[in-house]
């Protein structure tokens, strides 16, 4: 068997895949908060809760309805979607105006309140979610087998992102977004409606966040507790890349993933804190991140 | 301290001192360990207007280091406490130096980032016990009184609580507390008057830090052991809960949120299990939308509107 620096090809390139698959949740998670701070001024400390909402729902559709995998995937983002316009309509709407520590505050609460009551409803312990037919077993490329449900998570979260990105930056529709961040006064003054792109901006953020969660299910198990640790890490990814730009947030969340998967190879010991060494790094010679500008 | 707090400081001494005869007095103890901790918070949330989401990490590391300290190299219970103290103040300079880097929202998460490093170092350190934490912590004693009886340990943890209360009025109506003050209220300014805003932030976060430490090893001595949890997530937003829930920025506020969050988790712990989180979330939404002020904010702004229609 080959070895690179002591350590079987086979084990180094199955860390690497691993850390693909959990970059690109930070990659869409980061997104989702990115997006939602540029509109709404807010960090939305929710973002896990709701991730780990999207592939509870996708367990609790399979268990109680039979509703398959694919049907999830457009099912559950849209449910917690509609949560979040509720979530906007209902109690954020209302913060606008006041210092931004209360929109973290306020999203905190939520996230503790989420957390609690499906840990009230259906315990700590995570439940298993089976991979779909499509998508068992593994490719063989020759020098590794690569499990085809982590292909298709990294190929998923990549093509949103991208149509994310496109979206923005492309479309009349992103147009109007980018002004209404810019200026929202004047956007409006222009004849948009700003309050409802607001409103959408913020479930189509926490949308994404319900889709990373059901292309997270059947990769790991389906528990209540799921996006908390997640989310402080996600926090990390984005004190690292700034929020300023939407690839800059991709590019550093699958480049963070990468290099978690390989200390997980090289010095398992750091493999859960190396995310925040590189932050303090980064704060030490970047304190804007690497693609944020100072304000 | 105005002349108003200076009663109510005093009435409160008054009735802590008498308070064990009525009240189980580890409950009491509690409740002063943690309207400590969220004091020293407020002083950096309330007063310098720097929201740190990683403050448990203090509270959490000193509870270790005193544990230690009184277990394993069996120190006299003081030096225990100092030695918890100054590692938290430790702790908080390096912390403090890198998160003031960043201001706001960055701040916060930036804090919160860096105490979940801390508690993963927690998490795999051989000393700390892992899952099962540092048990069985003796009390020991101190100029000769058994601190193994609860009601002498009370009367050390009363002292060291007004002791630092008072520590906390002093810094806040100092010029230091002023310029802190200052800084919360516009940045900008403060900077262009002169003043180096970051040093005064990093001593305003050291000196919440190492409070916050002197909760937290207190808190050991209390309990005879300290675990994961008080380095946790859930408590750093804990605190932030009292302080919100009490009134930031007012003297007496944290020591009110404290009570009723500790009472409440207290008395509710048994009856509906796991949804005290729930009702802990519930709390911070309805404080957030309605209630920004806290409880004492809130009672002094009724107060204050009642004075002014009579004096019309």
């Amino acid at each position: 068997m080959t070895e690179i620096f002591g350590v079987p090809i086979q084990a180094l390139f199955g860390q690497l895949m691993l850390g693909l698959v959990n970059g690109s949740f930070y990659a869409v998670l980061s997104l989702g908060l990115a997006v939602i701070f540029g509109m709404l001024n807010i960090i939305n400390f929710a973002h896990g809760a709701l991730y780990m909402t999207g592939a509870m729902l996708a367990w609790v559709f399979l268990e109680y309805l039979g509703v398959g995998y694919w049907w999830s995937l457009v099912l559950a983002p849209l449910c917690v979607g509609l949560i979040g316009i509720a979530i906007e309509r209902l109690m954020l709407q209302w913060l606008y105006k006041l210092d931004h520590l209360y929109g973290l505050l306020l999203t905190f609460g939520l996230a503790l309140m989420i957390e609690g009551l499906f840990r009230d409803l259906y315990g700590v312990a995570g439940q298993p979610y089976s991979i779909p037919e499509e998508f068992a077993g593994a490719f063989n490329l020759g020098f590794m087998f690569l499990p085809k449900y982590r292909a298709w998570v990294v190929v998923a979260s990549l093509t949103v992102c991208l149509a994310t990105w496109y979206m923005i930056e492309k479309t009349r529709l992103g147009a109007y977004l980018r002004a209404a961040t810019e200026n929202p006064k004047l956007t409006q003054a222009f004849g948009i409606n700003v309050p409802l792109m607001v409103m959408l901006t913020y479930g189509f953020g926490v949308g994404l966040a319900g889709f990373a969660g059901v292309l997270a299910a059947p990769a790991s198990q389906v528990g209540p507790l799921m996006g908390s640790n997640l989310i402080i890490i996600v926090f990390a990814v984005v004190v690292i890349g700034g929020m300023g730009s939407i690839l800059g947030s991709v590019v550093t969340g699958l480049g963070l993933g990468i290099i978690e998967g390989m200390t997980k190879v090289f010095w398992p010991e750091a493999s859960s804190t190396v995310v925040f060494m590189i932050m303090a790094v980064v704060l030490m010679i970047r304190p804007a991140g690497l693609f944020g500008r100072e304000k | 301290m105005s002349r108003r707090v200076s009663i109510a400081y005093l009435i409160g001494l008054g009735l802590l001192l008498l308070a064990p005869m009525f009240i189980y007095p580890i409950l009491v103890m509690k409740v002063l360990c943690f309207a400590l901790f969220a004091c020293a918070f407020n002083l950096l949330l309330g007063y310098t207007g720097l929201l740190s989401f990683g403050h448990a990490v203090f509270l959490g590391s000193a509870a270790y280091v005193t544990g230690h300290a009184l277990k394993v190299w069996e120190l006299p219970t003081l030096l225990g406490l100092l030695a918890g103290t100054g590692a938290a103040t430790l702790l908080g300079w390096i912390i403090g130096s890198l998160a003031i880097r960043r201001q706001g929202i960055y701040f916060a998460m930036v804090t919160l980032a860096l105490a979940q490093m801390v508690f993963f170092f927690f998490l795999q350190a051989p000393f700390t016990g892992g899952e099962d934490g540092l048990q069985g912590v003796p009390r020991g004693s101190l100029f000769g009184l058994d601190l193994g009886k609860d009601i002498n340990l009370y009367y050390l943890v009363l002292a060291i609580f007004a002791g630092s209360f008072w520590l906390i009025q002093r810094t806040i109506h100092s010029p230091f507390g002023q310029i802190l003050k200052a800084i919360r209220e516009n940045e900008p300014r403060a900077i262009s008057l002169g003043y180096d805003v970051a040093k005064y932030k990093l001593l305003a976060f050291v000196l919440s830090a190492g409070l916050a430490g002197l909760a937290g090893a207190t808190k050991t001595l209390v309990f005879k052991f300290a675990t994961l949890t008080d380095a946790h997530w859930h408590t750093s937003g804990e605190v932030v809960l009292m302080t919100l829930l009490g009134g930031m920025g007012t003297v007496f506020g944290p020591v009110v949120g404290a009570t009723v969050i500790v009472t409440l988790q207290n008395e509710l712990a048994d009856k509906v299990g796991s949804l005290v989180t729930v009702i802990m979330g519930a709390i911070f939404v309805i404080c957030v939308l309605a209630f920004r002020r806290g409880i004492v904010g809130e009672s002094l702004a009724l107060y204050e509107r009642m004075i002014g229609q009579k004096g019309r």
